[in-house]
Protein backbone atom coordinates (compact mmCIF):
# COMPACT_ATOMS: atom_id res chain seq x y z
CA UNK A 1 0.00 0.00 0.00
CA UNK A 2 2.90 2.37 0.81
CA UNK A 3 4.22 1.93 -2.72
CA UNK A 4 0.85 2.89 -4.18
CA UNK A 5 0.76 5.99 -1.98
CA UNK A 6 4.32 6.87 -3.01
CA UNK A 7 3.34 6.78 -6.71
CA UNK A 8 0.15 8.73 -5.92
CA UNK A 9 2.15 11.35 -4.02
CA UNK A 10 4.27 12.07 -7.10
CA UNK A 11 1.11 12.59 -9.19
CA UNK A 12 -0.33 15.02 -6.62
CA UNK A 13 2.93 16.99 -6.53
CA UNK A 14 2.88 17.11 -10.32
CA UNK A 15 -0.61 18.62 -10.29
CA UNK A 16 0.24 21.47 -7.97
CA UNK A 17 3.46 22.19 -9.83
CA UNK A 18 1.62 22.48 -13.13
CA UNK A 19 -0.47 25.57 -13.85
CA UNK A 20 -3.65 23.81 -15.13
CA UNK A 21 -5.55 23.95 -11.86
CA UNK A 22 -4.63 27.56 -11.04
CA UNK A 23 -5.60 28.78 -14.51
CA UNK A 24 -8.95 26.97 -14.43
CA UNK A 25 -9.69 28.11 -10.90
CA UNK A 26 -8.92 31.75 -11.66
CA UNK A 27 -11.02 31.53 -14.85
CA UNK A 28 -13.93 29.99 -12.93
CA UNK A 29 -13.66 32.61 -10.18
CA UNK A 30 -13.46 35.50 -12.64
CA UNK A 31 -16.41 34.33 -14.74
CA UNK A 32 -18.53 33.63 -11.65
CA UNK A 33 -17.77 36.93 -10.00
CA UNK A 34 -18.32 38.69 -13.34
CA UNK A 35 -21.71 37.00 -13.79
CA UNK A 36 -22.64 37.80 -10.21
CA UNK A 37 -21.80 41.47 -10.67
CA UNK A 38 -24.42 41.93 -13.41
CA UNK A 39 -27.51 43.75 -12.21
CA UNK A 40 -30.86 42.45 -13.47
CA UNK A 41 -33.87 44.69 -12.85
CA UNK A 42 -32.19 46.15 -9.73
CA UNK A 43 -32.77 42.89 -7.86
CA UNK A 44 -29.81 41.87 -5.74
CA UNK A 45 -31.36 38.63 -4.51
CA UNK A 46 -31.13 36.86 -7.88
CA UNK A 47 -28.57 34.06 -7.46
CA UNK A 48 -29.55 30.85 -9.22
CA UNK A 49 -28.06 31.76 -12.57
CA UNK A 50 -24.74 32.53 -10.83
CA UNK A 51 -24.85 29.13 -9.08
CA UNK A 52 -25.69 27.49 -12.40
CA UNK A 53 -22.80 29.13 -14.22
CA UNK A 54 -20.36 28.46 -11.38
CA UNK A 55 -21.30 24.76 -11.14
CA UNK A 56 -21.06 24.34 -14.90
CA UNK A 57 -17.57 25.83 -14.83
CA UNK A 58 -16.62 23.59 -11.90
CA UNK A 59 -17.83 20.55 -13.85
CA UNK A 60 -15.95 21.50 -16.99
CA UNK A 61 -12.78 22.46 -15.10
CA UNK A 62 -12.67 19.31 -12.98
CA UNK A 63 -13.28 17.13 -16.04
CA UNK A 64 -10.48 18.89 -17.91
CA UNK A 65 -8.10 18.49 -14.96
CA UNK A 66 -9.02 14.81 -14.46
CA UNK A 67 -8.86 13.79 -18.12
CA UNK A 68 -5.74 15.75 -19.06
CA UNK A 69 -3.87 14.67 -15.92
CA UNK A 70 -4.80 10.99 -16.23
CA UNK A 71 -4.20 10.83 -20.00
CA UNK A 72 -0.54 11.86 -19.75
CA UNK A 73 0.51 9.74 -16.75
CA UNK A 74 1.68 6.52 -18.44
CA UNK A 75 2.67 8.02 -21.85
CA UNK A 76 4.77 10.71 -20.12
CA UNK A 77 6.61 8.09 -18.06
CA UNK A 78 7.29 6.12 -21.25
CA UNK A 79 8.36 9.10 -23.28
CA UNK A 80 10.74 10.39 -20.60
CA UNK A 81 11.86 6.80 -20.07
CA UNK A 82 11.36 7.23 -16.32
CA UNK A 83 9.11 4.16 -16.40
CA UNK A 84 12.24 1.93 -16.42
CA UNK A 85 13.85 3.20 -13.19
CA UNK A 86 10.37 3.13 -11.67
CA UNK A 87 9.85 -0.50 -12.63
CA UNK A 88 13.38 -1.35 -11.49
CA UNK A 89 12.20 -0.56 -7.97
CA UNK A 90 10.22 -3.21 -6.08
CA UNK A 91 6.93 -1.98 -7.47
CA UNK A 92 4.60 -3.97 -9.71
CA UNK A 93 2.80 -2.71 -12.81
CA UNK A 94 -0.49 -3.14 -11.00
CA UNK A 95 0.74 -0.89 -8.18
CA UNK A 96 1.82 1.74 -10.72
CA UNK A 97 -1.65 1.75 -12.32
CA UNK A 98 -3.34 1.90 -8.90
CA UNK A 99 -0.94 4.59 -7.68
CA UNK A 100 -1.44 6.69 -10.79
CA UNK A 101 -5.21 6.35 -10.42
CA UNK A 102 -5.14 7.22 -6.73
CA UNK A 103 -2.89 10.22 -7.33
CA UNK A 104 -5.12 11.62 -10.07
CA UNK A 105 -8.26 10.96 -8.04
CA UNK A 106 -6.93 12.56 -4.85
CA UNK A 107 -5.55 15.50 -6.82
CA UNK A 108 -8.94 16.16 -8.45
CA UNK A 109 -10.52 15.71 -5.02
CA UNK A 110 -8.34 18.50 -3.62
CA UNK A 111 -9.25 20.62 -6.63
CA UNK A 112 -12.96 19.92 -6.13
CA UNK A 113 -12.69 20.90 -2.47
CA UNK A 114 -11.27 24.30 -3.42
CA UNK A 115 -13.86 24.78 -6.18
CA UNK A 116 -16.81 23.88 -3.94
CA UNK A 117 -15.52 26.04 -1.09
CA UNK A 118 -15.43 28.98 -3.49
CA UNK A 119 -18.92 28.07 -4.73
CA UNK A 120 -20.29 27.85 -1.18
CA UNK A 121 -18.85 31.27 -0.31
CA UNK A 122 -20.35 32.88 -3.42
CA UNK A 123 -23.76 31.19 -3.01
CA UNK A 124 -24.10 31.87 0.71
CA UNK A 125 -23.06 35.50 0.31
CA UNK A 126 -26.31 36.08 -1.60
CA UNK A 127 -28.64 33.38 -0.28
CA UNK A 128 -27.58 33.64 3.37
CA UNK A 129 -28.14 29.90 3.76
CA UNK A 130 -25.68 27.04 4.00
CA UNK A 131 -27.23 23.79 2.67
CA UNK A 132 -24.11 21.83 3.54
CA UNK A 133 -25.61 18.36 2.94
CA UNK A 134 -26.58 19.21 -0.63
CA UNK A 135 -23.13 20.65 -1.33
CA UNK A 136 -21.38 17.62 0.19
CA UNK A 137 -23.54 15.23 -1.83
CA UNK A 138 -22.99 17.16 -5.07
CA UNK A 139 -19.22 17.25 -4.53
CA UNK A 140 -19.06 13.60 -3.47
CA UNK A 141 -21.06 12.40 -6.47
CA UNK A 142 -18.90 14.46 -8.78
CA UNK A 143 -15.80 12.95 -7.21
CA UNK A 144 -17.26 9.45 -7.71
CA UNK A 145 -17.85 10.27 -11.38
CA UNK A 146 -14.27 11.52 -11.68
CA UNK A 147 -13.04 8.19 -10.28
CA UNK A 148 -14.77 6.35 -13.14
CA UNK A 149 -13.53 8.89 -15.68
CA UNK A 150 -9.91 8.76 -14.44
CA UNK A 151 -9.91 4.95 -14.51
CA UNK A 152 -11.41 5.02 -18.02
CA UNK A 153 -8.80 7.53 -19.23
CA UNK A 154 -5.96 5.50 -17.71
CA UNK A 155 -7.28 2.49 -19.62
CA UNK A 156 -7.40 4.58 -22.79
CA UNK A 157 -3.85 5.82 -22.25
CA UNK A 158 -2.62 2.23 -22.32
CA UNK A 159 -4.17 1.51 -25.71
CA UNK A 160 -4.26 4.82 -27.57
CA UNK A 161 -1.21 6.26 -29.25
CA UNK A 162 -0.96 9.72 -27.68
CA UNK A 163 -2.37 11.63 -24.67
CA UNK A 164 -4.12 14.04 -27.06
CA UNK A 165 -6.14 11.28 -28.72
CA UNK A 166 -6.92 9.71 -25.32
CA UNK A 167 -8.14 13.07 -23.99
CA UNK A 168 -10.28 13.83 -27.06
CA UNK A 169 -11.92 10.41 -27.11
CA UNK A 170 -12.52 10.60 -23.36
CA UNK A 171 -14.19 14.01 -23.64
CA UNK A 172 -16.45 12.72 -26.42
CA UNK A 173 -17.37 9.56 -24.47
CA UNK A 174 -18.04 11.39 -21.18
CA UNK A 175 -19.99 14.16 -22.96
CA UNK A 176 -21.98 11.58 -24.90
CA UNK A 177 -22.90 9.61 -21.79
CA UNK A 178 -23.87 12.74 -19.85
CA UNK A 179 -26.06 13.93 -22.72
CA UNK A 180 -27.57 10.70 -24.00
CA UNK A 181 -27.03 8.17 -21.21
CA UNK A 182 -30.50 8.40 -19.72
CA UNK A 183 -32.26 8.60 -23.08
CA UNK A 184 -30.40 5.93 -25.01
CA UNK A 185 -33.10 3.30 -24.53
CA UNK A 186 -35.83 5.64 -25.77
CA UNK A 187 -33.67 6.46 -28.80
CA UNK A 188 -32.91 2.76 -29.33
CA UNK A 189 -36.59 1.84 -29.46
CA UNK A 190 -37.08 4.26 -32.34
CA UNK A 191 -34.37 2.56 -34.42
CA UNK A 192 -34.56 -0.47 -36.70
CA UNK A 193 -32.68 -3.70 -35.99
CA UNK A 194 -29.75 -4.35 -35.54
CA UNK A 195 -29.08 -0.75 -34.37
CA UNK A 196 -31.84 -1.11 -31.78
CA UNK A 197 -30.28 -4.15 -30.11
CA UNK A 198 -26.83 -2.59 -30.27
CA UNK A 199 -28.01 0.62 -28.57
CA UNK A 200 -29.92 -1.32 -25.90
CA UNK A 201 -26.80 -3.39 -25.24
CA UNK A 202 -24.74 -0.19 -24.87
CA UNK A 203 -27.43 1.27 -22.59
CA UNK A 204 -27.19 -1.62 -20.15
CA UNK A 205 -23.41 -2.06 -20.39
CA UNK A 206 -22.14 1.48 -20.01
CA UNK A 207 -21.36 3.45 -16.87
CA UNK A 208 -24.33 5.74 -16.25
CA UNK A 209 -22.36 8.87 -15.46
CA UNK A 210 -25.46 11.08 -15.79
CA UNK A 211 -26.57 9.92 -12.32
CA UNK A 212 -23.71 11.81 -10.75
CA UNK A 213 -24.84 15.24 -11.89
CA UNK A 214 -26.52 16.70 -8.80
CA UNK A 215 -26.08 20.35 -9.76
CA UNK A 216 -29.83 20.82 -10.28
CA UNK A 217 -30.45 19.95 -6.63
CA UNK A 218 -27.97 22.64 -5.61
CA UNK A 219 -29.12 25.31 -8.08
CA UNK A 220 -32.86 24.90 -7.38
CA UNK A 221 -32.48 24.28 -3.62
CA UNK A 222 -34.19 20.90 -3.87
CA UNK A 223 -32.72 19.43 -0.70
CA UNK A 224 -30.63 16.31 -0.31
CA UNK A 225 -30.89 12.92 -2.05
CA UNK A 226 -31.45 9.91 0.31
CA UNK A 227 -28.04 8.76 1.56
CA UNK A 228 -28.84 5.14 0.76
CA UNK A 229 -29.15 6.05 -2.92
CA UNK A 230 -25.87 7.95 -2.74
CA UNK A 231 -24.24 4.86 -1.20
CA UNK A 232 -25.63 2.65 -3.99
CA UNK A 233 -24.37 5.09 -6.64
CA UNK A 234 -20.97 5.13 -4.93
CA UNK A 235 -20.83 1.34 -5.07
CA UNK A 236 -21.78 1.47 -8.77
CA UNK A 237 -18.98 3.97 -9.44
CA UNK A 238 -16.50 1.84 -7.46
CA UNK A 239 -17.48 -1.21 -9.53
CA UNK A 240 -16.91 0.58 -12.83
CA UNK A 241 -13.65 2.07 -11.56
CA UNK A 242 -12.52 -1.44 -10.61
CA UNK A 243 -13.49 -2.80 -14.04
CA UNK A 244 -11.56 -0.09 -15.90
CA UNK A 245 -8.50 -0.38 -13.67
CA UNK A 246 -8.47 -4.13 -14.02
CA UNK A 247 -8.65 -3.97 -17.83
CA UNK A 248 -5.96 -1.24 -17.78
CA UNK A 249 -3.76 -3.49 -15.66
CA UNK A 250 -4.30 -6.42 -18.07
CA UNK A 251 -3.16 -4.19 -20.92
CA UNK A 252 -0.27 -2.59 -19.06
CA UNK A 253 1.00 -5.96 -17.77
CA UNK A 254 1.64 -7.17 -21.32
CA UNK A 255 2.60 -3.82 -22.78
CA UNK A 256 5.99 -3.59 -24.47
CA UNK A 257 7.36 -0.36 -23.02
CA UNK A 258 10.37 -0.02 -25.28
CA UNK A 259 8.43 0.84 -28.47
CA UNK B 1 22.78 54.07 -41.66
CA UNK B 2 22.34 52.82 -38.15
CA UNK B 3 19.01 53.58 -36.48
CA UNK B 4 18.82 53.65 -32.71
CA UNK B 5 16.15 51.23 -31.36
CA UNK B 6 14.97 53.96 -28.99
CA UNK B 7 14.50 56.37 -31.88
CA UNK B 8 12.64 53.70 -33.86
CA UNK B 9 10.32 53.11 -30.89
CA UNK B 10 9.62 56.83 -30.50
CA UNK B 11 8.97 57.13 -34.27
CA UNK B 12 6.53 54.19 -34.20
CA UNK B 13 4.72 55.55 -31.14
CA UNK B 14 4.40 58.95 -32.83
CA UNK B 15 3.06 57.29 -35.97
CA UNK B 16 0.54 55.24 -33.96
CA UNK B 17 -0.65 58.34 -32.08
CA UNK B 18 -0.96 60.41 -35.30
CA UNK B 19 -2.91 57.63 -37.03
CA UNK B 20 -5.28 57.17 -34.09
CA UNK B 21 -6.00 60.91 -34.00
CA UNK B 22 -6.61 60.95 -37.77
CA UNK B 23 -8.76 57.81 -37.93
CA UNK B 24 -10.72 58.11 -34.64
CA UNK B 25 -13.50 60.45 -35.88
CA UNK B 26 -14.23 58.22 -38.88
CA UNK B 27 -14.00 55.03 -36.82
CA UNK B 28 -16.73 56.16 -34.45
CA UNK B 29 -18.95 56.71 -37.50
CA UNK B 30 -18.30 53.16 -38.75
CA UNK B 31 -19.50 51.58 -35.52
CA UNK B 32 -22.65 53.69 -35.11
CA UNK B 33 -23.58 52.97 -38.73
CA UNK B 34 -23.80 49.28 -37.88
CA UNK B 35 -26.19 49.71 -34.94
CA UNK B 36 -23.43 48.62 -32.60
CA UNK B 37 -25.38 49.75 -29.56
CA UNK B 38 -26.26 46.19 -28.75
CA UNK B 39 -23.01 44.40 -27.95
CA UNK B 40 -24.56 40.94 -28.14
CA UNK B 41 -26.09 41.72 -31.51
CA UNK B 42 -22.69 42.75 -32.79
CA UNK B 43 -21.09 39.60 -31.40
CA UNK B 44 -23.56 37.00 -32.64
CA UNK B 45 -25.36 38.56 -35.63
CA UNK B 46 -28.66 36.95 -36.55
CA UNK B 47 -27.67 33.73 -34.75
CA UNK B 48 -28.53 35.55 -31.53
CA UNK B 49 -32.22 34.90 -32.17
CA UNK B 50 -31.64 31.19 -31.71
CA UNK B 51 -29.83 31.88 -28.47
CA UNK B 52 -32.62 34.20 -27.36
CA UNK B 53 -35.10 31.40 -27.85
CA UNK B 54 -32.87 29.11 -25.78
CA UNK B 55 -32.61 31.68 -22.99
CA UNK B 56 -36.39 32.13 -23.02
CA UNK B 57 -36.69 28.36 -22.59
CA UNK B 58 -34.19 28.60 -19.70
CA UNK B 59 -36.59 31.02 -17.99
CA UNK B 60 -39.29 28.35 -18.24
CA UNK B 61 -36.85 25.69 -16.95
CA UNK B 62 -36.10 27.89 -13.93
CA UNK B 63 -39.82 28.52 -13.42
CA UNK B 64 -40.20 24.74 -13.07
CA UNK B 65 -37.08 24.45 -10.87
CA UNK B 66 -35.40 22.12 -13.34
CA UNK B 67 -38.34 19.75 -13.90
CA UNK B 68 -38.39 20.12 -17.64
CA UNK B 69 -38.57 17.80 -20.66
CA UNK B 70 -35.42 17.43 -22.73
CA UNK B 71 -35.49 17.15 -26.52
CA UNK B 72 -35.77 13.38 -26.10
CA UNK B 73 -38.92 13.50 -23.95
CA UNK B 74 -42.52 13.87 -25.04
CA UNK B 75 -44.07 17.34 -24.43
CA UNK B 76 -40.71 18.92 -25.29
CA UNK B 77 -42.34 21.24 -27.84
CA UNK B 78 -45.40 22.24 -25.80
CA UNK B 79 -46.21 25.88 -25.13
CA UNK B 80 -44.13 27.37 -22.36
CA UNK B 81 -45.94 27.66 -19.07
CA UNK B 82 -44.54 31.11 -18.32
CA UNK B 83 -46.44 32.31 -21.41
CA UNK B 84 -49.73 30.68 -20.40
CA UNK B 85 -49.27 31.98 -16.84
CA UNK B 86 -48.77 35.50 -18.18
CA UNK B 87 -52.09 35.15 -20.06
CA UNK B 88 -53.76 34.38 -16.73
CA UNK B 89 -54.28 30.68 -17.45
CA UNK B 90 -54.37 28.48 -14.33
CA UNK B 91 -53.24 24.88 -14.53
CA UNK B 92 -55.91 22.18 -14.26
CA UNK B 93 -55.38 18.67 -12.88
CA UNK B 94 -55.53 17.39 -16.46
CA UNK B 95 -52.71 19.76 -17.47
CA UNK B 96 -50.61 18.55 -14.54
CA UNK B 97 -51.15 14.97 -15.67
CA UNK B 98 -50.15 15.81 -19.24
CA UNK B 99 -46.99 17.46 -18.03
CA UNK B 100 -45.74 14.27 -16.38
CA UNK B 101 -43.34 13.75 -19.26
CA UNK B 102 -41.31 11.14 -17.36
CA UNK B 103 -44.09 8.55 -17.14
CA UNK B 104 -43.41 5.26 -15.43
CA UNK B 105 -39.75 4.14 -15.16
CA UNK B 106 -38.71 2.12 -18.20
CA UNK B 107 -36.32 -0.17 -16.33
CA UNK B 108 -34.21 -0.30 -13.15
CA UNK B 109 -31.59 2.05 -14.60
CA UNK B 110 -34.24 4.68 -15.31
CA UNK B 111 -35.90 4.09 -11.92
CA UNK B 112 -32.62 4.40 -10.01
CA UNK B 113 -31.47 7.39 -12.09
CA UNK B 114 -34.60 9.31 -11.07
CA UNK B 115 -33.24 9.56 -7.54
CA UNK B 116 -30.65 11.96 -8.93
CA UNK B 117 -32.83 14.24 -10.98
CA UNK B 118 -35.72 16.52 -10.20
CA UNK B 119 -38.97 14.63 -10.61
CA UNK B 120 -41.41 16.97 -8.86
CA UNK B 121 -43.50 19.41 -10.87
CA UNK B 122 -43.33 22.73 -9.01
CA UNK B 123 -43.51 26.38 -9.91
CA UNK B 124 -41.46 29.18 -8.41
CA UNK B 125 -43.36 31.18 -5.81
CA UNK B 126 -42.97 33.53 -2.83
CA UNK B 127 -40.79 35.97 -4.73
CA UNK B 128 -38.47 33.30 -6.10
CA UNK B 129 -39.92 34.07 -9.54
CA UNK B 130 -37.15 36.67 -9.70
CA UNK B 131 -34.79 33.86 -10.69
CA UNK B 132 -36.23 33.74 -14.23
CA UNK B 133 -35.48 37.42 -14.84
CA UNK B 134 -31.81 37.13 -15.93
CA UNK B 135 -32.79 34.76 -18.73
CA UNK B 136 -35.58 37.06 -19.90
CA UNK B 137 -33.20 40.02 -19.80
CA UNK B 138 -30.68 38.12 -21.94
CA UNK B 139 -33.44 36.94 -24.32
CA UNK B 140 -34.59 40.56 -24.75
CA UNK B 141 -31.03 41.74 -25.42
CA UNK B 142 -30.42 39.01 -27.96
CA UNK B 143 -33.74 39.29 -29.79
CA UNK B 144 -35.45 42.64 -29.14
CA UNK B 145 -38.27 41.62 -31.51
CA UNK B 146 -39.39 38.66 -29.40
CA UNK B 147 -42.60 40.06 -27.90
CA UNK B 148 -43.25 37.28 -25.35
CA UNK B 149 -40.07 38.21 -23.52
CA UNK B 150 -41.43 41.63 -22.61
CA UNK B 151 -44.98 40.52 -21.81
CA UNK B 152 -43.86 37.56 -19.69
CA UNK B 153 -41.17 39.61 -17.92
CA UNK B 154 -43.59 42.43 -17.19
CA UNK B 155 -46.22 39.98 -15.92
CA UNK B 156 -43.84 38.42 -13.39
CA UNK B 157 -42.40 41.78 -12.34
CA UNK B 158 -45.86 43.27 -11.85
CA UNK B 159 -48.02 40.42 -10.55
CA UNK B 160 -45.51 38.25 -8.70
CA UNK B 161 -42.72 40.59 -7.62
CA UNK B 162 -44.92 43.70 -7.16
CA UNK B 163 -42.58 45.99 -9.04
CA UNK B 164 -44.76 47.87 -11.52
CA UNK B 165 -42.07 50.50 -12.16
CA UNK B 166 -39.68 47.85 -13.48
CA UNK B 167 -42.51 46.19 -15.41
CA UNK B 168 -43.40 49.47 -17.08
CA UNK B 169 -39.76 50.16 -17.94
CA UNK B 170 -39.41 46.70 -19.50
CA UNK B 171 -42.62 47.12 -21.51
CA UNK B 172 -41.55 50.60 -22.61
CA UNK B 173 -38.25 49.09 -23.78
CA UNK B 174 -40.24 46.52 -25.74
CA UNK B 175 -42.35 49.26 -27.23
CA UNK B 176 -39.27 51.22 -28.29
CA UNK B 177 -37.99 48.12 -30.08
CA UNK B 178 -41.44 47.25 -31.51
CA UNK B 179 -43.32 50.54 -31.81
CA UNK B 180 -46.44 49.13 -33.49
CA UNK B 181 -47.01 46.11 -31.32
CA UNK B 182 -50.56 45.76 -30.02
CA UNK B 183 -49.67 43.02 -27.52
CA UNK B 184 -47.18 45.17 -25.65
CA UNK B 185 -49.65 48.05 -25.69
CA UNK B 186 -52.29 45.73 -24.26
CA UNK B 187 -49.99 44.65 -21.41
CA UNK B 188 -49.01 48.25 -20.73
CA UNK B 189 -52.67 49.27 -20.58
CA UNK B 190 -53.45 46.35 -18.28
CA UNK B 191 -50.73 47.48 -15.95
CA UNK B 192 -52.08 51.04 -15.84
CA UNK B 193 -55.62 49.78 -15.28
CA UNK B 194 -55.05 46.99 -12.76
CA UNK B 195 -51.91 47.99 -10.90
CA UNK B 196 -51.47 51.74 -10.93
CA UNK B 197 -55.22 52.43 -11.48
CA UNK B 198 -54.61 55.13 -14.10
CA UNK B 199 -57.82 54.73 -16.09
CA UNK B 200 -57.19 57.46 -18.65
CA UNK B 201 -53.72 56.23 -19.48
CA UNK B 202 -55.00 52.66 -19.76
CA UNK B 203 -57.79 53.79 -22.13
CA UNK B 204 -55.37 55.77 -24.31
CA UNK B 205 -52.88 52.92 -24.53
CA UNK B 206 -55.53 50.31 -25.32
CA UNK B 207 -57.14 52.52 -27.96
CA UNK B 208 -53.71 52.99 -29.51
CA UNK B 209 -53.32 49.19 -29.44
CA UNK B 210 -56.62 48.76 -31.30
CA UNK B 211 -55.49 51.36 -33.84
CA UNK B 212 -52.19 49.56 -34.37
CA UNK B 213 -54.01 46.25 -34.74
CA UNK B 214 -56.31 47.67 -37.43
CA UNK B 215 -53.25 48.85 -39.35
CA UNK B 216 -51.99 45.26 -39.64
CA UNK B 217 -52.39 43.17 -42.80
CA UNK B 218 -55.39 40.75 -42.79
CA UNK B 219 -53.09 37.78 -42.20
CA UNK B 220 -51.40 39.45 -39.24
CA UNK B 221 -54.79 40.48 -37.87
CA UNK B 222 -55.91 36.87 -38.00
CA UNK B 223 -52.80 35.80 -36.12
CA UNK B 224 -53.24 38.48 -33.42
CA UNK B 225 -57.01 38.36 -33.01
CA UNK B 226 -56.70 37.15 -29.40
CA UNK B 227 -54.85 40.39 -28.54
CA UNK B 228 -57.61 42.39 -30.24
CA UNK B 229 -60.32 40.52 -28.33
CA UNK B 230 -58.53 40.92 -24.99
CA UNK B 231 -57.96 44.64 -25.62
CA UNK B 232 -61.55 45.25 -26.74
CA UNK B 233 -63.05 43.34 -23.81
CA UNK B 234 -60.79 45.09 -21.30
CA UNK B 235 -61.67 48.45 -22.84
CA UNK B 236 -65.35 47.51 -22.55
CA UNK B 237 -64.95 46.68 -18.84
CA UNK B 238 -63.04 49.91 -18.26
CA UNK B 239 -65.84 51.94 -19.91
CA UNK B 240 -68.44 49.97 -17.96
CA UNK B 241 -66.69 50.82 -14.67
CA UNK B 242 -66.43 54.46 -15.76
CA UNK B 243 -70.17 54.56 -16.49
CA UNK B 244 -69.72 55.01 -20.26
CA UNK B 245 -72.19 52.24 -21.10
CA UNK B 246 -72.54 53.02 -24.82
CA UNK B 247 -68.78 52.81 -25.29
CA UNK B 248 -68.69 49.60 -23.24
CA UNK B 249 -71.30 47.98 -25.52
CA UNK B 250 -69.38 49.22 -28.55
CA UNK B 251 -66.17 47.55 -27.39
CA UNK B 252 -67.92 44.32 -26.46
CA UNK B 253 -69.40 44.23 -29.96
CA UNK B 254 -65.92 44.85 -31.41
CA UNK B 255 -64.63 41.96 -29.35
CA UNK B 256 -67.41 39.73 -30.69
CA UNK B 257 -66.19 40.26 -34.27
CA UNK B 258 -63.06 38.21 -33.57
CA UNK B 259 -64.11 36.09 -30.59
CA UNK B 260 -64.29 32.30 -30.88
CA UNK B 261 -67.18 32.39 -28.40
CA UNK B 262 -69.17 35.57 -29.18
CA UNK B 263 -72.16 34.30 -27.15
CA UNK B 264 -70.31 34.74 -23.89
CA UNK B 265 -69.96 38.46 -24.58
CA UNK B 266 -73.74 38.75 -25.21
CA UNK B 267 -74.26 38.10 -21.50
CA UNK B 268 -72.00 41.07 -20.68
CA UNK B 269 -73.85 43.28 -23.18
CA UNK B 270 -77.22 42.27 -21.69
CA UNK B 271 -76.01 43.22 -18.21
CA UNK B 272 -74.98 46.68 -19.41
CA UNK B 273 -78.24 47.16 -21.26
CA UNK B 274 -80.11 46.36 -18.04
CA UNK B 275 -78.02 49.02 -16.26
CA UNK B 276 -78.94 51.53 -18.98
CA UNK B 277 -82.69 50.75 -18.70
CA UNK B 278 -82.51 50.93 -14.88
CA UNK B 279 -80.97 54.40 -15.14
CA UNK B 280 -83.68 55.70 -17.49
CA UNK B 281 -86.72 57.18 -15.67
Amino acid sequence: MNKIFAVAGVVIKELYRRKDFYVLFVLTALLTVGAGAVNFFNDEKIIRYVKDICLLLIWVSSLVIAIVTAARQIPAEREARTIFPLLAKPVSRGQIITGKFLGCWLATGIGLLVFYFFFAVIASSREHTWPLMTYVQAAWMQWCLLAVVIAMVLLGSIYFAAPSSTSTISFVVVGGIMLLGGHLKVLALQQAEPVQSLLIFIYYFMPHLEWYYLSDFVVYNMGAVPWLKIAAATLYAATWTGIFLLVAWFGFRRKNLTT
Amino acid sequence: MKLSPLLALIALLTLAFSLSVTIAPDASGWSSGKKAGNFLGLMFGDGRKLMASQFFTMADVYFHSGYYPSVFDKNSSEQKEIISASHGRKESEEDEKNEDFLGKPKDWIDAFGRNFKITRHTHLESGNEREILPWLRLAADLDPQKIETYTVGAFFLKDHLHRPDQAEAFLREGLRNNPDNAEILFELGRMYHETTHETDRARNVWELGIKKFLELSPDDQKENRLVFEETAVNLARLEDDAGNYDRAIYWFRQGQTVSLDPGSLDVQIDKIQKKISAKQP
